[in-house]
């Protein structure tokens, strides 16, 4: 039966965020990545896959384009009768009401939680890119009568963007977190997703915000890790963490490896986003293009290597992209060529330019820069 | 009760067999057919009710609905799931005296007045969902209102050698229908009609009462009602259109219909972003074009993975291609996966097909196009050459 066990939370308040121009004018949920995505498609398919049919965004700052990306929750098919979609904005009634702890959203959104029928909460955020089924991690859950689940992502090269490390012993329980720029050495990365029966997410927020605490993770999490039993779960699949420009970059690159691309969209299931109803991508007669990612409505008259192509680009005759993100509707005119570069959308580059960056340091173009 | 009356509705006739298209039709209605990297045929009459300003559409089923009701749903990718009007699926359907099958094309709108007079439309818009073709029919409209006419047929200049597959119309200098003849074998014309109507409700509504207590009569639009309106000496005015426009009621009309989309600047514009084709989504990551891989002069959809070589072809979403396989002036529809070493060329590869390494499928010099039916398994030693 398709009774809800979960009901999932995206929690976007005080997202880590160092993307530069790519968040002037959003939030780092409604970054664009992968060619047709925005990095909230990926949580938000994943919770949906995972059968979580009610699902709360905590949105913040920024979020106009969240609201128009989202729109009713159809696209996710989390357009129901019963529960779906609910987007839950700060209450700005008090000036303050910005700067503090994500708790109080919580604390003030507690009739939202009261109101829904399922038993648990998953809180994620939306930076952490990755293909999931949090089934496995509620089973996990259970059978270690685990309080509180973290899943966590294992890796033992220092990863792109900044995560908070964990420490676990040999029976995954949470000795330790450490945040992004603490000394810690493990291999063991926190995907920023918690588990927990809901009532004992209420108890944490009301308890932490009477101590005077207001930070779901550092307060409610980290300084009970003595009193609860918290356990990581660890996701052994691609992850991507996107909240630096280098990580922004250089996990967009790792993309164009087929197994990557495979297992992120596909595997274990398929990741949705709004529709956006273009013809297939064209290629010309002059059309030469190898080792890229290119979605649907680009017309490619030039050259493409080694690049990410999002939706409506146009690369002219004579064009040439290489190692380069181009977002939607980018017009690259005749002769000009770009290396390295991340262009945000509508950017145009006009012709016999050219436009380099390195990749340990790529050239960033604002949305509708005209070069 | 409150009831929204519409000043036109449209009736499209999804009934079609095809079965001049082979094993693609065997377990699908035409109008569900794949066509253009990512749509099927319906979506294009479909999006053109929607950008014209028609809410209202009524789809008659009948031969293998089970796909196409599937596709269609509620009309949601359409937007045409509305409170008042949107899509309503009619199928034939069963009545105290017994059921019966839809007789002919008139005799399908016959069978759904009662649907039709629920929104008391001055007009009825009769399409069928064979065609591929962009057109605004509010100015269709608008021409039939200017010239008062009892019936507007749109219709098309065709080139001489094709004319005798239309129903083909010999018009005045007032555009008004003088002659008509369902498929000559002969062409006196070679403007054919575009099976698109505009017909004032009323004066329809008598015609289909009598043409079906005419036990003589075939009932069907072109050879039935036209004819006697115009023995009756009404109006019947002809909308000259100058567009696109294709039948893909053959394999070889289907295919070229495709190898039309990959001019450098073709007739049919898909991107059109004023005047989008809309279709169900299928869900797919971008494309992802490998080291070796080359493309030139071709359509390619979300969800492939393509490692070999590619010209002028169309792919639908979810094809994988191996390394070292060469696909050329063919179609190949959505989730065929296509192994190594691999050569396909004028061909059309029905959808969820499967080739492995090394087969070989058509030829570059061949004049037929060869067909692989849905769901085959193609080996490497069957070595297709131009068998349909």
């Amino acid at each position: 039966m398709n009774k809800q066990k979960i009901m999932g939370v995206i929690n976007l308040i005080h997202e880590t965020d160092e993307l530069d121009k790519l968040t002037h004018g959003r939030c780092t949920a409604t970054v664009p990545f992968g060619s047709r995505y925005r990095l909230i498609d990926f949580t938000l398919s994943n919770m949906v896959n995972s059968g979580i049919g009610e699902v709360g965004i905590f949105v913040h700052q920024r979020y106009r384009s969240l609201m128009d990306h989202i729109g009713s929750g159809k696209s996710w098919d989390l357009q129901h009768r019963k529960s779906g979609l609910f987007v839950l904005p700060p209450i700005t009634d008090d000036v303050q009401e910005l700067s503090r702890g994500d708790l109080f959203h919580f604390y003030q959104n507690r009739d939202y939680f009261l109101r829904s029928a399922p038993e648990y909460v998953l809180i994620t955020r939306s930076h952490m890119v990755c293909n999931i089924d949090y089934r496995r991690v509620l089973e996990q859950h259970i059978a270690k009568q685990a309080d509180i689940s973290v899943v966590c992502s294992h890796s033992t090269e220092p990863v792109l963007g900044k995560a908070r490390k964990v420490r676990m012993d040999e029976n995954g329980l949470i000795t330790e977190i450490q945040d992004s720029y603490g000394r810690m050495v493990s291999d063991h990365y926190n995907m920023e997703m918690y588990l927990m029966k809901k009532e004992l997410l209420m108890d944490l927020v009301e308890t932490s915000l009477a101590k005077g605490q207001d930070h779901l993770v550092r307060h409610a999490i980290f300084s009970r890790l003595n009193e609860l039993n918290v356990y990581g779960y660890v996701h052994d699949g691609f992850l991507a963490i996107v909240n630096t420009i280098n990580s922004y970059y250089g996990n967009s690159m790792k993309l164009l490896e087929p197994e990557v691309w495979r297992s992120l969209f596909t595997e274990p299931a398929p990741i949705y986003t709004k529709v956006k109803d273009g013809p297939p991508a064209r290629y010309t007669n002059n059309a030469d293009v190898s080792r890229s990612i290119i979605a649907n409505g680009c017309l490619i008259e030039g050259k493409v290597h080694n690049s990410i192509l999002f939706r409506g680009v146009h690369v002219h005759p004579g064009a040439v992209v290489e190692d380069s993100i181009i977002m939607q509707n980018g017009i690259i005119l005749p002769n000009s060529t770009v290396k390295c570069s991340i262009f945000d959308k509508d950017v145009v580059l006009e012709e016999n330019r050219e436009v380099k960056g390195v990749s340990s340091g790529p050239y960033l173009a604002g949305k509708r820069k005209v070069i | 009760m409150f009831m929204v009356r519409k000043e036109m509705i449209a009736m499209l006739l999804a009934g079609g067999e095809g079965k001049r298209l082979g094993v693609l039709t065997k377990d699908l209605a035409k109008p569900a057919v794949y066509f253009g990297g990512k749509y099927r045929i319906i979506d294009f009459t479909l999006s053109n009710c929607v950008h014209s300003g028609l809410d209202t559409v009524g789809v008659l089923t009948q031969y293998q609905p089970l796909e196409l009701n599937r596709y269609l749903g509620i009309g949601s990718p359409w937007g045409l799931d509305r409170r008042d009007g949107g899509m309503t699926i009619l199928p034939p359907y069963m009545q105290k005296a017994g059921g019966v099958w839809y007789k002919g094309t008139a005799n399908a709108i016959y069978q759904n007045i009662p649907y039709i007079e629920r929104y008391e439309p001055e007009y009825v818009l009769v399409i069928s969902g064979d065609h591929i073709y962009k057109m605004d029919y509010e100015l269709m409209l608008q021409h039939h209102k200017e010239r008062n006419a009892a019936v507007t047929i749109a219709g098309i200049e065709v080139d001489w050698k094709e004319a005798s597959r239309f129903g083909l119309m010999h018009i005045d200098e007032h555009n008004h229908i003088t002659g008509f003849e369902e498929k000559p074998k002969i062409p006196t014309s070679n403007l054919a009609s575009m099976g698109v109507y505009i017909f004032d409700w009323k004066i329809l509504k008598s015609y289909l009462i009598a043409d079906e207590n005419n036990p003589m009569s075939t009932n069907d639009f072109g050879k039935d009602v036209i004819p006697a309106m115009m023995n009756d000496n009404l109006l019947l005015n002809c909308y000259i259109y100058d567009g696109y426009w294709k039948d893909v009621g053959t394999i070889d009309s289907l295919w070229e219909a495709n190898m039309d989309l990959l001019e450098d600047q073709p007739s049919l514009d898909l991107g059109d972003p004023q005047w989008r084709i809309y279709s169900v989504n299928p869900n797919q990551p971008a494309q992802f074009i490998a080291a070796n891989a080359s493309i030139t002069s071709s359509l390619v959809s979300e969800g492939c993975l393509i490692e070999g070589d590619i010209n002028r072809s169309v792919l639908f979403y979810g094809v994988s291609l191996g390394e070292h396989s060469t696909v050329t002036e063919s179609v190949i529809m959505p989730r065929v996966k296509i192994g190594k070493h691999v050569q396909i060329h004028r061909a059309i590869i029905g959808d969820g097909a499967i080739i492995e390494d090394h087969a070989v499928i058509g030829s570059p010099d061949s004049k037929e196009i060869t067909v692989i039916p849905v769901g085959e398994h193609v080996k490497a030693r069957e070595n297709l050459m131009g068998v349909e």
